[in-house]
């Protein structure tokens, strides 16, 4: 953030607040003057919308947390009362568990858009991490809020869940024990999920702060994934990114608010508007859309592997799913960053989109299904095979095969080429 | 008692506080001392200061007086720490470990029923001929899990049907209805093997609920029971 700051303050209060606390340099030089690739496309607009999204569903829930009861006697039915009595309480309420499904659809698109364009390459190997981090937050605040309601999809959600950590030998029982708070998910799980619920969305604004920090030391990747050279290469922040940002946000509003006001049960499940019963498990438990890849992946280790057993080879497979990401920046070794320079990378990349939509799919249906002529576990395991191979083979090994294309000089050389191919220079 | 006493009071305690402490620095740095040097007297904390800049490698005073103060704070840390974790363990009322009695004269062959043991289903199966006759026809070699995992027998028992049975009424099956997988409640008479099924995760239990099939790992556990009168168990 240093070396770029050229905000003067012009009042007198703004020149007597700059000599005590430089807040208004520090955002300024954040939010207006930070230089940003002039060659950014609509992806790029995806953290703005991330962040934005994260303010609605903080203002929401602290607006639902006003309604809400979190005691399992009552719980379902103050849910209910939002929804039927409490003034805008279904508005509300449906942004805040809508709101859930756009932020990882957002943050999907954030996190393939890095993918692809070699984000997490040196120098940006924190930013990328911290990005991991704020995701993991991410996914134990969804769980957790989605156990709130206490219909029969939290309850059971709630305790495979928390089963996770049963797999593991000795430590198993004990950490669910103090997790859940009992022999079984109970009042004690209810409240201890909704003292963490809220606090979790205030830690991912920490991390959010470090991540943007991170992006401000060490700059924007851009689409070519070649480094800023020259000052020709970037446009001041504001207010070219500032104005793309916020159109991509108001049409990001348009489909988030297509499913608040058409389809707001659409993402969600039925059996969660049934009050949560510990005797009777749903005959389909399936997780949020957000979560089906990587519950395909732990349902696909249905086999020991010598003195791992099927049930905590799972967990791990699924856990090692995500926690592959962080070594992300020193698995690809590619020197190359964008996918658009790489031939070879470009074909991996597709299909690993492909595949995680598809272990998406192949979350959401019964193992034994017949999928094109197999049962839906025969192909979960061929998925997940595709899945790590792409993070612990195919980039390790490409770095070292693949002959990239020549990249372009500068930022501002191929978009002088792109407009006038041969006139110019 | 006057103010002034009681400061007195609490001043004398302070004084034998510290020197207590200093006694034990004295003594500590004492040892380390070689036997020429010991009668020497000790450093004041200025020239031990001033020595420190000249042979950093001796230490002083103040960094035992550090390291103390640091090594305390740690387990002063750790202990306050605890409580805030073991908080969330179960609480007395849940711990309370609860027996229940039930009546099963009226459960009928093929019929079950299920009860709540500790927030958790218990299932108490008066199984059929044809379930019992099943149960003993499986090898011990087709079994995923070989053990028992009956609280009443032997830890190391073979999954035998008779080993899961109730002693003595091999018709009437006593288990803990949670799938060994990921905790969910397994459905009565379905799946491959006419014994129980996970919705969940797809596992399959057999007439006498050994896991057969799927990611669960181990057999449904058996509870602790006992039958208190012909009709009548309490488990727990």
């Amino acid at each position: 953030m240093s070396g770029h700051s050229t905000y003067v303050p012009k009042t007198a209060l703004g020149k007597w607040f700059e000599a005590r606390l430089p807040v208004v340099r520090l955002l300024h030089d954040t939010a207006v003057s930070y230089p940003t690739p002039r060659n950014l496309n609509a992806l790029w607009t995806f953290g703005g919308i991330l962040a934005m999204m994260l303010v609605v569903q903080i203002v929401t829930g602290i607006v639902l947390a006003m309604h809400y009861a979190a005691d399992s006697t009552v719980a379902f039915r103050s849910v209910e009362s939002i929804m039927r009595d409490v003034n805008w309480g279904w508005l509300i309420r449906y942004l805040h568990a809508n709101g859930a499904s756009m932020f990882f659809i957002a943050v999907y698109v954030h996190i393939f858009r890095g993918l692809y364009y070699g984000s997490y390459k040196p120098p940006r190997e924190i930013l990328w991490i911290l990005g991991v981090i704020i995701y993991l937050l991410m996914m134990a605040a969804a769980f957790m809020g989605y156990v709130l309601p206490w219909g029969q999809m939290s309850f059971w959600g709630a305790t495979v869940i928390t089963n996770f950590f049963t797999a593991l030998p000795i430590v198993g029982q004990p950490i669910q024990t103090l997790l859940i708070g009992g022999f079984s998910v109970d009042n004690a799980t209810l409240n201890r999920f909704f003292s963490l619920h809220y606090l979790l969305p205030f830690l991912i604004a920490g991390v959010v702060v470090l991540h943007v920090w991170a992006l401000h030391v060490v700059g924007q990747n851009n689409p070519l994934g070649i480094d800023v050279k020259s000052d020709k290469d970037t446009v001041p922040f504001t207010p070219y990114a500032t104005s793309k940002d916020l159109m991509w946000i108001v049409l990001f509003m348009i489909f988030y608010g297509w499913f608040v006001f058409y389809q707001p049960n659409f993402l969600g499940h039925p059996d969660n508007y049934i009050e949560a019963n510990p005797l009777a498990t749903p005959a389909h438990i399936v997780p949020e859309w957000y979560f089906l890849p990587f519950y395909a992946i732990l349902r696909a280790i249905d086999f020991n592997l010598g003195p791992i057993d099927s049930k905590l080879g799972g967990v791990l497979a699924m856990f090692g799913a995500i926690a592959v990401l962080a070594f992300l920046p020193w698995l690809d070794t590619s020197k190359v960053r964008s996918g658009r320079f790489r031939p070879i990378f470009k074909v991996a990349f597709w299909l690993f989109g492909l595949n995680a939509l598809f272990l998406g799919f192949l979350g959401s249906v019964k193992t034994d299904d017949i999928i094109m002529g197999f049962q839906a576990v025969v192909w979960a395991k061929l998925s997940t095979l595709y899945y790590f191979l792409y993070f612990l083979v195919i980039l390790p090994v490409l770095g070292y095969i693949e002959k990239p294309k020549p990249l372009p000089v500068s930022i501002n050389d191929a978009i002088l080429a792109k407009s006038a191919p041969s006139s110019v220079h | 008692m006057p103010a002034s006493e009681a400061a007195q009071v609490v001043e004398t305690i302070f004084f034998n506080l510290a020197s207590t402490v200093t006694d034990g620095v004295a003594s500590a740095r004492m040892l380390k001392r070689s036997y020429a040097d010991r009668w020497r007297p000790l450093p004041t904390r200025k020239e031990a200061i001033l020595a420190e800049s000249d042979t950093p490698a001796e230490p002083t005073r103040r960094d035992f007086l550090l390291h103390a103060a640091g090594a305390f704070g740690v387990v002063g840390v750790a202990a306050a720490a605890w409580p805030f974790i073991d908080q969330m363990n179960p609480d007395a009322s849940t711990r309370a470990l609860a027996s229940v009695e039930v009546d099963i004269s009226g459960v009928k062959p093929g019929q079950a029923v299920t009860i709540m043991w500790r927030g958790k289903p218990v299932v108490i199966r008066n199984r059929t001929e044809k379930e019992v006759e099943e149960g003993k026809a499986v090898k011990l070699e087709d079994l995923k899990d070989p053990l028992a995992r009956n609280a009443n027998g032997d830890a190391n028992a073979d999954a035998t049907d008779a080993n899961r049975a109730a002693a003595g009424k091999e018709n009437i099956l006593v288990m803990t209805k949670v799938c060994t997988h990921l905790g969910c409640i397994p459905l009565d008479e379905s799946g491959e093997f006419g014994g129980w099924f996970c919705p969940c995760h797809g596992s399959q239990y057999d007439t006498a609920g050994r896991i057969r099939k799927g990611p669960a790992p181990e057999n449904l556990p058996i509870p602790p029971y006992a039958f208190i009168s012909d009709s009548k168990i309490r488990i727990g």
